[in-house]
C-alpha cells in the first residue's frame, strides 16, 4: 500500500462571517507523515475535512496523487479517515466494522475475511473480532477505527485529532501504534493535532496553523529551533517571552541584552522567545549576562525550575539540570545568559498571538501551550 | 511551499451534485408530504368556515347548546391540564428519582392510554361506573354520577392524557444535573425547598408544554367522551361532539351543515394551532420530545 | 445521672415518609384512573365466557369491521413510516429557515380534534369539495368509502414515527454516516446499513404507536364513513353501533380485542428493545 502525494492550494472556507481557513497551501510527499498543528479554532480540522470531501472549500483545490479531487464526492475520493470519537458502527461487530469499506465495494467474502484478519493482527486486536464497540476501551476502539480506515488500502490516511479523546497514557500507546503502522504500510498520513509533543514526535513535516492561516511548514527541528513566526515560537515548546528595544542587533531590556535582532532596525520594539533550558545561570557577570533575582526554585526530579526576575521587572523561567545549579536558591542575586533567542518585531508578535506579560507556562506545568 | 497563482474559485453548484440533489429532493418530498396532508386540509377548513365572514360562526354559536358546549370543552380541558400537570410531574419525578420495586411496571402502565383506543377508554369507564355495575351503582346511591355526567368526561380526559405530561417532563428530568440539587442540600435546603427552587424552575417549560398539549388534546377529544357523557346539550355536550352533530343533521337537529361545523372547527382549530406553536417554542428550549 | 438531650426529629426518616406518601399517592391515582377501568373491561368482556368470544369473532359484520380496521392500519403504518423517516431526517439533519414551523405542523394532528379532521376530508372530497370534481370524473369514491377513512387516519398518525425518530437521530449525530462515506458507501447504502439499524428501536416504537392510534380512531372515520354497516364500518364504529343497539357484550369483546392488540404490540416492542440493549452491551 504505497502512499500518494497530497497537495492543497489556496484553500479558503468561511462559516458565515467567520473565516475558518484562509488561503492554506501545502504539500505532503509520498509515504510521509505530516501533522497539522495548531490551537483549537485554527482551522486545521476544517482543512483535513476539505481534503476528505466532508466540507467544501469556498475557493482552492485539493490534489491527491496528481489528480484533482476538489469536486469529487467523499465516496469517490477513496481516502482513509479516522475520527476523534472513533465513529465506529455501534451495531456491527469489530470484524464487520473493519470489513465495511470492502463490503461496500463488493469485495468477495473470502477476500474480506482475509483482509480483516490481516488488519486485526496488525493493530493487535485479533481476539476481539466478534466484540461490539461498546465492549471495547477507547484505545481499542481507535485501533479498530484505524484498521477500518486502512482495510480498503487507501493511498492516503487522514486522522482528525485521533488521540484527543483518550487519556494520556493510552495516547502515548497509540502514538506508538500509529508510528508502527506508518512504517509497516508506508501510507501517506496527515493528522490534525493540538498536541505539539505528538506532532514533534510523529511527523516528518509539521504544518503550523493559527487563525486559519499557515504560520510555518517544516520538520520538527525547523519548527522547534528555527520558528519563522512569533506564534510558532510561542506555541511550539515552551518559551519565555521578553520584550525590549533593539539597538545594534541586540534586544535591550533594562540593563540586559540578548543578541539576535538581525533584521530589525534600531529603536524598534522587539520580542525575544527563549526556551527555559536555554537560560544559563552563572555567578560571574560577563559581557552578555545580566543580573537576575532568584524568586523561587522548584525541584522537579533531575531538573529544577527557577523563577527569575529581571531588573526591569520581567519574569524569566529557567529549567536546568540540578547538577548545573548546585546551591542556587531563592533570594539570591545571580546572572543569566540567554542562548538561541528567537527575535521578532513586537508588531508581528502582537498580532500573531494574544499579548501577555507573563512567561508562557513552562513544560511540566501544563502539557500544551497556547491552548 | 509557495503560493501559486492558479487558485480558481469553484462554483458551489459544481461541487458534489449528487449530494445536493439528495438533500433537496429529501426536503422536497418532506414538504410535499406535509403540505398535502396537513397544509391543504387546514386551508380547506379555514376557507369553509370563514367564506361568509363571521356569519357562519355566529349562526353556529347561536345553535342550541353550542355556546355551552364550547365553554364546557374549555373548562374541562383546563381542569384536565392542571390535574394531569400536577400528577404527571409527580409521576415523572417518581420514575426518574425514586426507584422502588415495580417502578418499571408502573411506567409501562402509564403508557397504556397511548395504546388504548379512545373509544375503548370510554367503554371501560362505562363498564366500571355504568349504572349496571357494582361500583357505578354504589356511587349513584351516594349521589355521585359518573356516566352521563361531567365527572365522567373528566375521568375520560384524565385517562387519555396522562402520559402526555409524564413523557414531556421525564426526559428533561433525566438531563438535569444532580449536582445543582446536591449543592442546595449541602447548603441546608430541605427536599421540598430544593424541589421548589431548583428542580421546578428547570422543569417549568416542559411541564407547561405538556400541560398545553393536554389542553389541546382534551379540547378535541371525541371517542372517549361521546360514549361516556351522554352528549346532553347544555350539560355534557362538548364541542367536538357538537361539531359531529352539526355534520349529521338527519340524526340530531334542525340546524347544521358543513359551513357552521367548519366555523366552530376553525375556532377550535385556532386554539389548537396557537397551543402547538407555543408548545413548539417551549420544547425547543428544553430537551426531549413528548414521547420518550 | 446525665440527661439525654432530646433528639431532633431525624430528617432521614421523615424524608422516607414523604417519599412513601408521594409514591402511594401516585400509585392510587394510576390504579383508580387507569388500572380499574382496564380491569373493568376485561371482566365484562370475559363475563359471558370464552364461547361467547368465539361467536363474536365469527359474526360477519364484526369480521368485516376488523378487516377494514386492519387494512386502514397497514396502509397508514406504511405511509407514515416511510414518509415519517424522510421528514425526521430533514428535521434532524437539515437546516433551513422555518424549521420550527415545520416542526409545529408535524405536531398539529396531535392537537386537532379528530372530528375536525373528518370535516377536512369532507370539505376536500365531499360534494362541492376542492378535489371532488377530479375524483368524481375518475369514478373514484373518496368520502363514504375506504379511501377517505385511510386519508384521515394518516393525517392523525403523522406525528408518531417522526417524534420518535427525530430525538434518536439527533442523539446519534452524523459521524457514523460520515465514516461510512469515507469508506465509499453511497448515501443509500449508508442509510440502509448505518442509519436505519441505528434508529430501528425508535422507528419500531413509532410504528407501534402509529398502528395503535390508527386502529383506535373513531371521530374522524365516523364523519367520513357514513357508517355503512358491513361496508365502511371499522371496529371502532362497530363498537358505537353495538352499544347503541344493545349488543353490549359484543361491544365489550371487540373493544377489549382492540385494546389488547395495541397493548401487546407496544409492550412487545418495549420488551424487545430492552432485551436487545441488554444483550451485548
Amino acid at each position: 500500500m504505497a502512499g500518494a502525494t497530497i497537495k492543497v492550494q489556496g484553500l479558503t472556507k468561511s462559516f458565515g462571517s467567520f473565516r475558518a481557513v484562509d488561503d492554506v497551501s501545502f504539500e505532503a510527499a509520498e509515504g510521509t507523515i505530516t501533522a497539522l498543528l495548531g490551537p483549537s479554532g485554527s482551522g486545521k480540522s476544517t482543512v483535513l475535512r476539505m481534503i476528505a470531501g466532508l466540507e467544501q472549500p469556498d475557493t482552492g483545490s485539493v490534489w491527491v496523487a496528481g489528480e484533482e479531487l476538489t469536486g469529487a464526492s467523499v465516496q469517490d475520493r477513496r481516502l482513509g479517515f479516522v475520527f476523534q470519537h472513533y465513529a465506529l458502527f455501534r451495531h456491527m461487530t469489530v470484524r464487520r466494522n473493519v470489513a465495511f469499506g470492502l463490503s461496500v465495494r463488493r469485495v468477495d467474502k473470502a477476500a474480506q475475511r482475509e483482509r480483516v484478519d490481516e488488519l486485526l493482527e496488525l493493530v493487535g486486536l485479533a481476539p476481539f473480532g466478534d466484540r461490539y464497540p461498546d465492549q471495547l476501551s477507547g484505545g481499542q476502539r481507535q485501533r479498530v477505527a484505524l484498521a477500518r480506515a486502512l482495510a480498503p488500502r487507501p493511498s492516503v490516511l487522514l486522522l482528525d485529532e485521533p488521540f484527543g479523546a483518550l487519556d494520556a497514557r493510552v495516547r502515548q500507546e497509540l502514538r506508538g501504534w500509529l508510528d508502527h503502522l506508518h512504517r509497516e504500510l508506508g501510507v501517506t498520513s496527515l493528522f490534525v493535532t493540538h498536541d505539539q509533543e505528538e506532532a514533534l514526535e510523529l511527523a516528518n513535516e509539521i504544518v503550523v496553523m493559527n487563525h486559519g492561516k499557515v504560520e510555518q511548514v517544516g520538520s520538527a527541528d525547523d519548527i522547534y529551533n528555527r520558528p519563522a513566526a512569533p506564534f510558532v515560537a510561542a506555541f511550539v515548546g515552551s518559551s519565555n517571552v521578553l520584550k525590549g528595544v533593539v539597538w545594534e542587533r541586540h534586544v535591550h531590556f533594562g540593563h540586559s541584552i540578548v543578541a539576535g535582532a538581525h533584521a530589525i532596525p534600531d529603536g524598534e520594539e522587539a520580542v525575544a522567545y527563549i526556551r527555559p533550558h536555554d537560560v544559563q545561570i552563572t555567578e560571574d557577570p560577563g559581557e552578555r549576562s545580566f543580573p537576575v533575582a532568584v524568586e523561587r526554585r522548584i525541584d522537579m526530579g533531575w531538573t529544577s525550575k527557577l523563577h527569575l526576575r529581571l531588573e526591569d521587572g520581567q519574569p524569566l523561567v529557567a529549567q536546568l539540570p540540578n547538577e548545573e545549579i548546585n546551591g542556587v536558591a531563592a533570594g539570591q542575586n545571580l546572572f543569566a545568559n540567554l542562548r538561541n533567542p528567537k527575535v521578532f518585531p513586537r508588531s508581528r508578535a502582537d498580532e500573531a498571538a494574544p499579548a501577555s506579560d507573563e512567561a508562557v507556562p513552562v513544560a511540566g506545568e501544563s502539557s500544551s501551550v497556547g491552548g | 511551499m509557495q503560493a501559486t497563482a492558479t487558485t480558481r474559485p469553484i462554483s458551489r453548484a459544481r461541487l458534489r451534485p449528487g449530494a445536493a440533489i439528495g438533500r433537496y429532493s429529501l426536503r422536497g418530498v418532506a414538504f410535499l408530504y406535509l403540505g398535502l396532508f396537513i397544509l391543504i386540509p387546514v386551508a380547506a377548513v379555514l376557507q369553509a368556515g370563514f367564506s361568509n365572514g363571521l356569519d357562519d360562526l355566529r349562526a353556529a354559536l347561536n345553535s342550541f347548546g353550542a355556546r355551552n358546549a364550547i365553554e364546557l370543552t374549555l373548562v374541562m380541558a383546563a381542569l384536565t391540564a392542571v390535574i394531569n400537570g400536577v400528577f404527571g410531574t409527580l409521576l415523572a419525578y417518581i420514575f426518574v428519582r425514586m426507584p422502588f420495586p415495580g417502578r418499571d411496571l408502573l411506567s409501562t402502565i402509564v403508557d397504556l392510554p397511548f395504546a388504548v383506543p379512545t373509544l375503548v377508554a370510554g367503554v371501560m369507564l362505562v363498564a366500571l361506573y355504568g349504572p349496571n355495575s357494582t361500583v357505578g351503582g354504589w356511587l349513584a346511591d351516594h349521589g355521585i354520577h359518573v356516566i352521563f355526567a361531567r365527572l365522567g368526561i373528566l375521568l375520560a380526559l384524565l385517562f387519555v392524557t396522562l402520559p402526555l405530561v409524564v413523557r414531556a417532563v421525564q426526559p428533561v428530568l433525566l438531563e438535569l444535573d444532580l449536582a445543582e440539587e446536591e449543592a442546595a442540600r449541602v447548603l441546608g435546603a430541605g427536599s421540598w425547598t430544593t424541589f421548589r427552587k431548583i428542580v421546578l424552575p428547570a422543569l417549568r417549560p416542559a411541564i407547561t408544554a405538556g400541560a398545553l398539549l393536554v389542553f389541546a388534546r382534551s379540547m378535541g377529544e371525541f371517542g372517549a367522551i361521546v360514549f361516556v357523557s351522554g352528549n346532553i346539550p347544555n350539560q355534557t355536550l362538548t364541542a367536538p361532539v357538537l361539531i359531529s352533530q352539526l355534520l349529521n343533521p338527519t340524526n340530531y337537529g334542525s340546524s347544521g351543515g358543513p359551513a357552521e361545523a367548519a366555523a366552530v372547527s376553525s375556532l377550535l382549530f385556532g386554539f389548537s394551532f396557537v397551543v402547538v406553536l407555543v408548545t413548539e417554542r417551549l420544547s425547543s428550549r428544553s430537551s426531549g420530545w413528548f414521547f420518550s | 445521672m446525665t440527661t439525654v438531650p432530646a433528639r431532633p426529629s431525624h430528617p432521614r426518616s421523615r424524608e422516607r415518609l414523604i417519599r412513601g406518601a408521594l409514591i402511594a399517592t401516585a400509585l392510587v391515582y394510576v390504579l383508580v384512573l387507569l388500572v380499574a377501568p382496564l380491569a373493568g373491561i376485561v371482566y365484562y368482556a370475559l363475563k359471558a365466557g370464552l364461547g361467547e368470544i368465539g361467536t363474536t369473532y365469527n359474526q360477519p359484520d364484526i369480521r368485516h369491521a376488523f378487516y377494514l380496521t386492519g387494512i386502514i392500519m397497514i396502509v397508514t403504518v406504511i405511509v407514515t413510516s416511510v414518509f415519517g423517516v424522510i421528514v425526521a431526517l430533514v428535521l434532524a439533519r437539515d437546516n433551513f429557515r422555518g424549521k420550527a414551523l415545520v416542526s409545529a405542523f408535524v405536531d398539529l394532528p396531535l392537537a386537532v380534534s379528530p372530528v375536525i379532521v373528518g370535516l377536512m376530508a369532507v370539505l376536500l372530497f365531499g360534494r362541492g369539495g376542492w378535489f371532488e370534481p377530479f375524483f368524481a370524473a375518475q369514478g373514484i369514491q373518496i368520502v363514504y368509502a375506504l379511501p377517505s377513512m385511510i386519508l384521515v387516519t394518516i393525517f392523525i398518525a403523522i406525528p408518531f414515527v417522526i417524534r420518535e425518530v427525530v430525538p434518536v437521530l439527533e442523539e446519534l449525530g452524523t459521524e457514523e454516516e460520515q465514516a461510512a462515506w469515507t469508506l465509499g458507501a453511497s448515501r443509500w447504502q449508508t442509510f440502509r446499513r448505518v442509519t436505519l439499524p441505528n434508529i430501528r428501536w425508535g422507528l419500531l416504537y413509532g410504528i407501534a404507536l402509529s398502528a395503535a392510534r390508527s386502529i383506535g380512531e373513531v371521530g374522524a372515520v365516523l364523519i367520513v364513513s357514513g357508517s355503512l354497516q358491513g361496508q365502511t364500518e371499522t371496529a371502532t364504529l362497530y363498537i358505537l353501533r353495538a352499544f347503541d343497539q344493545y349488543q353490549d357484550q359484543q361491544g365489550y369483546i371487540v373493544a377489549l380485542t382492540l385494546a389488547a392488540f395495541s397493548i401487546v404490540l407496544l409492550i412487545g416492542i418495549e420488551t424487545l428493545k430492552r432485551r436487545s440493549t441488554r444483550r451485548a452491551r
